[in-house]
């Protein structure tokens, strides 16, 4: 077999089709097909279990598909595997730096691996590995978690990689840690990179330029996070109250109530009235409450986020299957 | 007992742990009300963890006070492990055994009586759903309902507090809402709730939220006190300004 020119300019870095993976009765990818473009940073958002471990593991070679086909770089991952290793970076989900050498000597021994030198490819590396060169002497292990993350991001990038692959980079991560490593992809961004990372935390989706929404091995929707957002086909309200627990047993035997659930410091309550004006399906929701006793229930019209449609289309497949 | 029984479920003065040259836990001071959902927050490596393990008779402070449901943490640990609950995202459930086997093994460990156990486990099988793969290993449930039926076995000796450890960590969005909703119907049965996270929604579900900054409470409120204090709109943008300052003045929210 021909392989394509390695340095396939033309066509996305990226294309899945129709990729499949099970484990015994598990189906971990289902029927998969995406693109991502070049230069995007591009966002695999969803819980444990949707998969993206799995698709992970193929893109980067690591897994064979039982079916379909994805290329990267232009390279079929299986046909590829070994030009492929070349051009991509991956840091997996878990820690898998060696938590017995120092910080350094990580870096210089995947330097080596890849046959460079941390000196060489210093001006690579150095936006990431100015914040640990502090700390060369550590052991892996005695760094803090964000400090590990930072890390391995180094040890992913040393061999200058055409793409980066990135599986739960911010799990377990403190909101602060999390919000710093976002800024630091979005300008590692700049320089052209291509950037696929995977999430289970919903708010990070809109530091994405584009992202999939996925669930038990199938992807519910793909899009900018503004359109994915804007796709909500109810017309979703917000209510406050003092009681909310109360409120939300109460809502729950309201008769427009497609659904609702908390959402940070309001509940959502999605109206099934196809069409409805949103003022409307708040004065009405409020005059519900106000029977019911809720003297203090507050309820507006509001914005839905991507998390609310994640809510919607996993509750349409769930029933559905 | 003490007289700091009845007021609170958990009190702590000026507690404080010390490795080495390090100190974790620095003069600590708080109040958990009776029934209260509150959450205690914190970046990694602020103290929490040890804090929880001195609140859970784990670990000895080096100062300081502390009672929990009553019970001295020096003296009375014994007696606390007794009338508390806890659960944590790594461990919980044993996956070899079946639904069933795993309430039972606690039941026991508990000391509840036959009839207890019987009542116990029909009552958490019905209200989870989970009568029809009582049968089944716990490590075939997907994470959600393990994470539901964890909770549920750290209730079923019906503890006065029960503290949960990142008990949502990598559950799906709607999964995490009926999590919190057993959350809120057990505060409402009157047990005391002592959650962390990191999903900064979900602190803005607690009674009140206390904030851990290298080892201090830097702050503790209701998450309406909190955000009008900070003069910000989410808990997220309040936990950003205390976390890390410069960052919160120099980038605004987050999304």
């Amino acid at each position: 077999m021909t392989a394509p020119s390695h340095a396939a300019g033309a066509g996305p870095p990226v294309v899945i089709d129709d990729l499949v993976k099970r484990y015994g009765e598990v189906t971990a990818v289902d029927h998969v097909s995406a693109e991502v473009r070049q230069g995007e940073l591009f966002g695999f958002i969803g819980p444990d279990g949707a998969g993206k471990t799995t698709l992970f593991r193929i893109l980067t070679t690591l897994l064979l598909p039982d079916a379909g086909s994805a290329r990267v770089l232009g390279l079929d991952v299986v046909q590829g595997i070994w030009s492929l290793r070349r051009d991509i970076g991956y840091m997996p989900g878990r820690f898998s730096l060696y938590p017995d050498l120092s910080v350094r000597e990580n870096l210089d021994f995947f330097a080596s691996v890849f046959g460079t030198t941390v000196a060489r490819e210093y001006d690579q590396i150095a936006p990431i590995y100015s914040q640990l060169e502090p700390f060369n002497d550590r052991r892996a292990s005695a760094l803090s978690g964000g400090m590990k993350q930072k890390l391995a991001l180094c040890c992913a990038l040393v061999h200058r990689p055409r793409i980066l692959f990135l599986d739960e980079p911010t799990t377990g991560v403190d909101a602060v840690s999390r919000r710093e490593f976002w800024e630091l992809l979005a300008r590692m961004r700049t320089s052209g990179l291509t950037i696929v990372v995977s999430t289970p935390y919903m708010d990070e989706a809109n530091r994405c330029d584009r992202v999939a929404l996925m669930q038990n091995g199938r992807i519910l929707a793909t899009d900018a996070p503004a359109a994915v957002a804007a796709s909500f086909d109810k017309t979703l309200l917000a209510v406050r109250s003092s009681d909310r627990y109360r409120t939300l047993v109460a809502l729950r035997g309201y008769p427009h109530a497609h659904r609702v659930y908390p959402f940070g410091e309001a509940l959502h309550l999605a109206d099934d009235r196809a069409g409805i004006d949103a003022a409307r399906a708040a004065s009405d929701a409020a005059g519900f409450l106000r029977e019911k006793g809720f003297a203090d229930a507050r309820v507006e019209p509001t914005s839905p986020t991507i998390e609310d449609v994640f809510i919607s289309r996993m509750s349409a497949t769930e029933a559905a299957a | 007992m003490t007289s700091h029984a009845a007021d609170s479920a958990i009190r702590t003065n000026g507690l404080t742990r010390v490795f080495g040259t390090f100190t974790a836990v620095d003069h600590v001071t708080f109040d958990v009300r009776p029934g209260e959902v509150f959450g205690f927050l914190g970046a990694n490596g602020a103290g929490k963890t040890t804090a929880i393990r001195m609140l859970t008779g784990l670990l000895t402070p080096s100062s300081g006070e502390a009672w929990v449901a009553g019970h001295d943490v020096y003296r009375e640990s014994e007696a606390i492990k007794r009338d508390i609950g806890y659960m944590s995202q790594r461990f919980s459930l044993y996956d070899d055994l079946t639904v069933r086997e795993n309430i039972r093994l606690y039941g026991g460990i508990y000391d509840l009586s036959r009839d207890q156990i019987r009542d116990r486990t029909e009552r958490i099988l019905t209200r989870l759903g989970l009568s029809h793969t009582a049968h089944d290993a716990v490590g075939a449930l997907p994470l959600g309902w393990k994470q539901k039926l964890a909770f549920s076995v750290a209730l079923l000796h019906e503890p006065r507090i029960v503290f949960l450890d990142e008990p949502t960590s990598g559950v799906d969005p709607i999964t995490r809402r009926q999590f919190w909703e057993l959350i809120y119907e057990a505060a409402h049965a009157g047990t005391t709730v002592l959650v962390t996270t990191h999903y900064m929604d979900e602190a803005e579900y607690c009674d009140r939220v206390s904030i851990m900054v290298s080892g201090r409470i830097e702050a503790l409120g209701s998450p309406a006190e909190l955000k009008k204090n900070a003069g910000a709109s989410s808990m997220d943008e309040v936990f950003v300004q205390l976390v890390r300052p410069e960052l919160a003045a120099a980038k605004g929210p987050a999304t």
